[in-house]
């Protein structure tokens, strides 16, 4: 797979044997000792480590949580108040399930936006990139089905509103509808459902993590200057020099993963998911996990009919689409050059759409006869749900065509050390 | 192909073996798809949900001015009891206003027009609204803001239809099958 050669030598004869046999040894040598890694790689590329930490971690708790839960309507919400109150240990056990899926999409969205800076997506890891973005839907599919389990008002008006995404699909709507439901209302059939799935996801996604690494592997980390790597002067093995890095920068982000567990475990979530589900009455206020909160906003902002498409159909179509969108970026973008640190137009668009990404999650969060900076929450999220698209439809396309990227170092060697004259 | 044949001398007519191949393949993808169905079939409405499908409910309760949310098929389910100003209010719109025209006399029963019956979510994602409230006196949806009016019309936000009419039938002059 990679295309420098394995240097192990097994060294006792029972590793000789195995080696013979099934060579994970001289695999694992190759792959997670040695692999040349660019020596320049900072802290934004710290985020792959963090984020397999976390899959362990939800898989670690999540098992343990199924031990002690009971996915039935008249049973579930009391259930995790057992596990809170109860289990030995449940407290902390669970917190840390219901934090750590806040801490998993803080350190994606990082991975995302990183991807999105430096060009990680562009040839040669398109497939590498697209794979990444399935592991975000699922990640997404998975948070969502978790979020239903403890049958709280916002489980059940969350399972309500998002299933009812699907009847705006036109003439299959309800059929399907009922399908995802197994009822024609959200009940005991679909918490049950969702138990199975959210317990089944996230092998998948260890699946997909497995298929995005090894994309990885063929062509090697794409880097802070996105020049590819030249020789061997350009690359250090990843142990000991970024398994380091990596334990540091996962250590450094279990301190506020810790606070808000031991502290604060509710200050992610919503009170109203201490009320148990009522299929009669919606609370006043439903909001999705922070999590979801900018492509919900892009959902609400979508209250208009567009031609024949109702304002329904429209709104699925654009929160479908701003996922979707992503998938296509390696194709959007027309600009030779990776990294945006070398292209001073680009920046700007990539520094706005952030503030516009951090803006719709604000939008999404707010009321929706609310204003904010004296436009009506309606009206601020078109405006915001418009960059949105208009950053992968106009703005990349065109900027890889009239911007002048700046002068790119000769090497990944070069950029660290300077001129080689001056390096000599 | 051509080619490949040309080389097995005596071999047995390629088209056969392909006419073979594909009526196998065709086959085998009916089968997939039969065996897949009831994998599929059995995350739909069980007999349990379906045999919930019909109820009767007494009216004579419900004061004029109040509502009531009832249960039908697991979905919550609006009475209300309208007052004559509701009722006129409802009747005075235009239908050239309205989003998903419909008259009220369509909203509602002959000779039974104080009584609204309405399956309760939100017809945009299935919220369910509030009563008395909204620019229109009538409901409100919190959850992404649509105003519908004292017949349940949709009047101004996201939602595309009015609220849904369950399909009832007056059995005397105070109850109600729905169903
Ligand atoms: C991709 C990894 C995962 C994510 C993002 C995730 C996310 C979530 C979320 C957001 C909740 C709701 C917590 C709350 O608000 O109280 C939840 C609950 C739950 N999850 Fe997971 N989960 C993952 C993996 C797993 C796995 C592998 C299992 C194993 C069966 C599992 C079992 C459970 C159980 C039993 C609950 C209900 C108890 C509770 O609410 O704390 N999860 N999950
Ligand atoms: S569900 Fe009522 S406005 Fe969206």
């Amino acid at each position: 797979m990679a295309s420098h050669d394995s240097s192990y030598v097994p060294g006792s004869a029972v590793e000789k044997w195995l080696d013979e046999r099934l060579p994970v040894i001289r695999w694992s040598k190759t792959h997670l000792l040695d692999f040349p890694t660019p020596k320049n790689l900072n802290y934004w590329w710290t985020f792959g480590g963090i984020l397999a930490v976390m899959l362990v971690v939800q898989i670690i708790t999540g098992i343990i949580l199924a031990m002690h839960y009971t996915p039935n309507v008249a049973m579930a919400f009391d259930s995790v108040e057992h596990i809170r109150r109860d289990v030995n240990g449940g407290r902390i056990i669970q917190a840390v399930h219901a934090v750590g899926a806040s801490m998993f999409f803080f350190a994606v969205y990082v991975h995302i936006f990183r991807g999105l800076f430096f060009g990680s997506y562009k040839a040669p890891r398109e497939i590498l990139w697209i794979l990444g973005v399935l592991i975000f839907v699922l990640m997404m599919a998975t948070a969502f089905m978790g979020y239903v389990l403890p049958w709280g008002q916002m489980s059940f008006w969350a399972a309500t509103v998002i299933t009812n995404i699907f009847a705006a699909i036109p003439v299959v709507g309800t059929p399907v509808l009922e399908l995802l439901r197994g009822g024609f209302a959200v009940d005991n059939a679909t918490l049950n459902r969702f138990f199975s799935l959210h317990y089944l996801l996230p092998f998948v996604i260890a699946a997909v993590v497995v298929l995005h690494i090894w994309a990885l592997h063929v062509p090697g980390n794409n880097n802070p200057t996105g020049v590819d790597v030249k020789s061997s002067r350009d690359t250090l093995p990843f142990h000991p020099y970024f398994t380091m890095k990596d334990l540091f920068a996962i250590l450094v982000f279990m301190i506020p993963f810790a606070w808000f567990v031991f502290f604060a475990p509710d200050l992610l979530g919503h009170p109203d998911n201490y009320v148990m589900a009522n299929s009669q009455v919606t609370p006043a206020h439903i909001v999705p996990e922070w999590y979801f909160l900018p492509f919900y906003a892009i959902l609400r902002a979508i209250d208009f009919n567009i031609l024949f498409i109702d304002s329904k159909l429209g709104g699925v179509i654009f929160f479908a689409g701003s996922i979707l969108v992503l998938f296509f970026v390696p194709w959007l973008d027309t600009s030779k050059v990776r990294s945006g640190t070398f292209r001073p137009m680009f920046k700007w668009f990539y520094a706005l759409f952030v503030v516009n990404f951090v803006l719709l999650a604000y939008l999404g969060a707010s009321p929706a006869d609310a204003n904010v900076l004296g436009l009506s929450v309606a009206d601020f999220s078109k405006v915001c749900t418009a960059y949105y698209f208009l950053y992968f439809f106009v703005v990349l396309p065109v900027l890889g065509r009239i911007e002048t990227p700046k002068p790119l170092p000769a090497s990944i060697s070069e950029s660290v050390l300077g001129q080689p004259a001056a390096a000599e | 192909m051509a080619t490949e044949t040309k080389a097995h001398e005596g071999a047995p007519d390629t088209g056969r073996r392909d006419f073979l191949y594909v009526a196998a393949g065709a086959v085998g993808a009916v089968g997939v798809a039969g065996a897949a169905w009831p994998l599929i079939n059995q995350m739909n409405p069980d007999a349990s949900v379906l045999a919930l499908a019909s109820i009767e409910f007494d009216l004579a309760s419900i004061e004029e001015g109040q509502s009531v949310t009832i249960k039908w098929r697991g979905l919550p389910v609006f009475v209300r009891h309208r007052t004559g100003a509701e009722i006129d209010e409802a009747k005075a719109v235009p239908l050239t206003d309205l989003k998903d025209p419909e008259s009220d006399e369509q909203r509602t029963k002959p000779g039974h027009e104080q009584w609204l019956i309405m399956i309760a979510n939100c017809t945009h994602l299935g919220c369910v609204p509030v009563g008395e409230s909204g620019d229109f006196d009538g409901w409100f949806c919190p959850c992404h803001g649509s105003h519908y009016d004292s017949a349940g019309r949709i009047r101004k936000g996201p939602a595309p239809k009015n609220l849904v009419l369950p399909p009832y039938t007056f059995i005397s002059d105070t109850k109600v099958q729905i169903g």
